[in-house]
């Protein structure tokens, strides 16, 4: 019998709602990028259930073209915000998200 | 072209002679005279020859000459001239008397340096007195009335360069204000009620309609007698009665021919020639013209008491016009109109001559009028001593002279109306004037000298210019009363020509005669009334003929309390002062206080601190309000902002919470609503 | 079967994940989240997305977490001394809004009607490939240069601060 669908988006919400308290409520800058790039896998696999669903193969490899490119930019953005924290740490010798608010009135 | 229709010139010319020397001619001597003496001088003759056609019959009696008319809304003034009986006498005495009264003033003011103001002030009077007389109806009089008061004026404060006589004539122009006020009420009330002011037909309406003008009117008189009164108290002021006399005495401060020609013979007798124009009026309230003749009376008799007392040759002269100016208001309250005016003629004779003659005396002694100082003039002044003595005769009322026959005239009418005490105060003041008048003839022209040296060497009979005058005068003094020789003196046969030319003017009313006296008792009137003047001149001969200026003495010792209060005119001017003058300038005070204190510091004060509270307040609000309401805004923004700021703390994790809450929202709203 | 697979997969996924949230060393944080990634490779296939299942783990797996890994070795990042100083009654309102978050994500997906397709193959490479090529050429282009300039943006956002004198 074959998993349905549904129960791959239920997974994939808990896993984003994870992902989101994570993000939102650790001050580990690294920590609270982890929990983003879960979210974002979280994102991947509803993308992929959602073309399960369909029978048109072109529809199918629209819904895991996505996942594809998501993936790319997804690795590019790590790149990136990881350069960033490298050169935030250089500056401020802390990663604590609590203490990086220069941005505040 | 008749002399008739030249009238208007009698009036003209005199205001062109003014005009003249007043405003456009050089002050050249001859020219000067030329003219001054030159208006006048025609209009004399224009007159008397406008008068001889008149009396002809030539034109139609009376005659008016319309000039032009003044149409003021409902009420309608032409500026005319009448030529009755009545205004003829007026004219014919304003004339002749004024023409010589100039020719004697070249003399007497000969060198002063306002000669050719003075002319033209005297040419000004001329013509205005001449107005006054021949104006047809009220206001035109009025303006005349005006005019000579504005003259008299000017005249009395002649020599301005001293204190005393612009005061003079300050006082006399504003006594005489006081009964200008009441006669401008009287006109007044006949303009409202008959609608019309000219003399013909105003006391044609009255008389067509007496039980009108004899209904009470105001202040519990009939309407004639308001009017009458008004107007009398008007002439009270003119023709300085009591208690408007004050003026007379004090306007002596003025040239010796201003104080003859207008303070003796024409503008004081304005008064009792307007009340013998409206004598209608008169007619129709007896008691008013009862007590004209009572304040007449007792003017007479108080002023001739004071003149008795006086020691300047003016003022003695001044006190006896008061006095007869009276006589003649008695004559015109009883009745007696054509008396008055006989009277007035008369006197403006001998009483001018009286006073140019002092006039010469006061010039020969180069200004001296204390009597006190002068003595045994008779021999220095011949010329100015006999007219002097003839015009003295006169007013004394010694037959055949003139003031007999014009007083005697005014006592018979007083005693025929039955007003027995007004004929007993005349006879009376009779006695006093012939006493008076020889003491001052005695003190003047006979004994010794009595003043320095010096004024003796100087002392000069006067040029003939003066002195001609002084001599035709004299004639007029002596033959003037001939025209109104009463019957009784005749033996029946009627020689009063006087009487028959003014029966027109003064006829009573509903028709008639006057009551008249038996030839008998005239007899007796007369008698009695040469007796006390003969009496009166022999007080005089025996009290000053001896002893000179030690009689005043004497008898200053003998009534001392009487003596003062006559010397001091009865103080009736520190009287006036304390009470008028000092009420006057008090109320001028309190107004005063009352403009500077309420109109200066309450209103324009208290504008300005309202002013500059509303300012304030305006500033205020503008401060804070205004300004705060703007400051309001910025403090808002910067509040709020400041407020809101806050959710800027800068910590990534809070913004993205308050993100994924909107978004729950939302993705919830859109759930709910699907 | 394939039931028993997903449950142990997802629970293997699920409890890892909180792994990564909870766990106060970051070493030990991003190796929960490679179990994680794992385990969603798994499901992948299950789901008939071999291709994706293996770039999964080849790219995300292999290469970022090892990134990540390098980078917390770099900085020296030491473990937390706590999650926050924030307290007790705080952390339970987060976790009740998560489990609110989680309600409405999972309605929001299961809103819509569910099409039972049966059976399906799973997509090849070679299908993959060939739309990478042909129809999503331009975002295949667009792709590179995104990666290109990541790639640059890293280079020079880390590199050590200039010197002073440039600084001015």
């Amino acid at each position: 019998m074959t998993v349905p669908v549904a129960w791959y988006l239920v997974l994939a919400a808990l896993l984003f709602a994870i992902g989101a308290f994570g993000a939102l409520f650790r001050r580990n800058g690294i920590t609270v990028f982890l929990s983003i790039e879960l979210m974002l896998n979280a994102a991947n696999l509803t993308l992929v259930a959602y073309s399960r669903e369909i029978a048109e193969l072109s529809a199918r490899i629209t819904g895991q073209m996505v996942v594809f490119f998501a993936l790319a930019v997804a690795a590019a953005e790590a790149a990136v915000g990881l350069a960033l924290f490298i050169a935030i740490f250089r500056q401020r010798e802390t990663i604590d998200l609590n203490r990086l608010n220069l941005m505040r009135w | 072209m008749s002399a008739l229709d030249l009238f208007w010139l009698v009036v003209a010319l005199p205001f062109a002679g003014a005009a003249l020397n007043g405003l456009f001619l050089p002050n050249r001597k001859s020219l000067v005279t030329a003219v001054a003496l030159g208006a006048p001088g025609l209009s004399l003759p224009t007159a008397l020859a406008a008068l001889w056609q008149y009396g002809h019959g030539i034109a139609p009696a009376p005659f008016e000459q319309i000039l032009w008319t003044w149409n003021a809304g409902e009420l309608v003034i032409p500026v005319a001239f009448l030529l009755d009986p009545l205004s003829a006498v007026m004219v014919t005495v304003v004339t002749v008397v004024g023409f010589l009264i100039h020719v004697y003033a070249v003399g007497y003011m000969a060198g002063h340096r306002g000669y050719q103001r003075f002319f033209a002030y005297m040419n000004l009077f001329m013509g205005a007195m001449l107005l006054l007389v021949l104006g047809n109806n009220f206001l035109v009089t009025f303006v005349g009335w005006e005019g000579v008061g504005l003259c008299s004026y000017l005249l009395i404060g002649f020599y301005y360069e001293e204190e005393f006589p612009p005061y003079a004539g300050r006082k006399a122009f504003i006594v005489n204000r006081v009964g200008d006020f009441a006669f401008l009420v009287g006109m007044f009330a006949l303009a409202s009620r008959y609608g019309t002011l000219e003399y013909r037909t105003l006391f044609a309406a009255v008389a067509a309609d007496p039980a009108g003008a004899v209904a009470p009117y105001l202040l519990g008189l009939s309407f004639a007698g308001f009017v009458a009164l008004c107007l009398f108290v008007g002439a009270m002021g003119k023709s300085a009665q009591i208690p408007l006399y004050v003026w007379l005495p004090d306007a002596m401060a003025g040239p010796t021919p201003v104080s003859a020609l207008i303070h003796a013979a024409t503008m004081v007798t304005a008064g009792v020639y307007m009340v013998v124009r409206a004598n209608v009026l008169y007619q129709l309230s007896p008691g008013v013209a009862l007590f004209v003749a009572g304040v007449g009376a007792a003017t007479a008799l108080f002023a001739a008491t004071i003149g008795l007392a006086q020691d300047d040759i003016k003022k003695v002269l001044a006190y006896s016009t008061v006095s007869q100016l009276g006589y003649m208001f008695v004559g015109a309250g009883v009745g007696a109109y054509t008396a008055a005016i006989f009277h007035l003629g008369t006197h403006a004779f001998f009483k001018a001559l009286l006073f140019l003659g002092a006039g010469s005396v006061i010039h020969a002694l180069s200004g001296e009028q204390d009597i006190r100082k002068m003595g045994g003039l008779a021999k220095v002044l011949p010329a100015t001593y006999g007219t002097f003595l003839v015009a003295t005769v006169a007013i004394a009322g010694i037959p055949p002279l003139a003031g007999f026959f014009s007083k005697d005239e005014i006592l018979a009418g007083a005693f025929a109306g039955g007003h027995y005490v007004l004929w007993g105060i005349g006879l009376l003041t009779a006695g006093l004037t012939a006493c008076y008048m020889w003491r001052l003839l005695t003190l003047v022209f006979w004994g010794e000298f009595r003043g320095t040296a010096e004024a003796r060497a100087h002392a000069h009979e006067s040029p003939r210019v003066m002195t001609v005058p002084l001599l035709l005068l004299a004639v007029g003094a002596v033959t003037a009363g001939w025209i109104g020789i009463p019957s009784g003196m005749t033996f029946g046969k009627d020689l009063n020509w006087l009487h028959h030319w003014l029966a027109p003017v003064v006829r009573p009313l509903g028709g008639g005669e006057a009551p008249g006296l038996s030839h008998g008792v005239e007899w007796v009137l007369i008698v009695a009334s040469v007796a006390v003047a003969v009496l009166g001149i022999l007080v005089a001969r025996s009290l000053w003929g001896r002893r000179g200026v030690a009689a005043d003495d004497a008898v200053a010792a003998r009534l001392p309390g009487v003596q003062r209060t006559l010397a001091n005119k009865y103080w009736v001017d520190e009287l006036y002062d304390a009470t008028v003058v000092r009420g006057t300038w008090g109320l001028a005070a309190l107004l005063h206080r009352f403009d500077a204190r309420i109109i200066d510091g309450l209103l324009v004060n208290g504008t300005r601190h309202l002013t500059v509270g509303i300012a304030l307040l305006s500033g205020f609000f503008d401060k804070y309000v205004v300004d705060g309401l703007v400051n309001l805004v910025g403090w808002l923004s910067q509040t709020g902002s400041r407020a809101l700021r806050r959710a800027q703390t800068g910590l990534v994790q809070q913004y993205a919470l308050v993100l994924a809450a909107g978004v729950v929202a939302l993705v919830g709203l859109y759930i709910v609503l699907h | 079967m394939e039931i028993a697979v997903f449950i142990l997969f997802a629970l293997v996924a699920v409890i890892s994940a909180i792994a990564v949230i909870t766990h106060p060393n970051p070493v030990y944080s991003t190796l929960s989240l490679i179990v994680t990634l794992f385990a969603t490779a798994v499901l992948f296939v299950l789901l008939g997305a071999p291709f994706l299942a293996a770039l999964q783990i080849l790219l995300y797996a292999g290469a970022i977490l090892v990134l990540f890994l390098f980078v917390i070795m770099l900085l020296n990042l030491r473990r937390q001394r706590s999650t926050s100083p924030r307290g007790r009654g705080q952390v339970t309102v987060a976790a009740l809004g998560a489990v609110l978050f989680f309600a409405t994500l999972a309605a929001s997906l299961l809103a819509t009607g569910r099409p039972e397709p049966g059976a399906l193959a799973p997509v090849s490479l070679h299908q993959l490939s060939r739309a990478l090529f042909s129809h999503y050429l331009l975002p295949f282009q667009i792709i590179g240069l995104l990666l290109l300039v990541a790639v640059i943006a890293a280079t020079v956002l880390a590199r050590r601060a200039p010197a002073p004198e440039e600084e001015r």
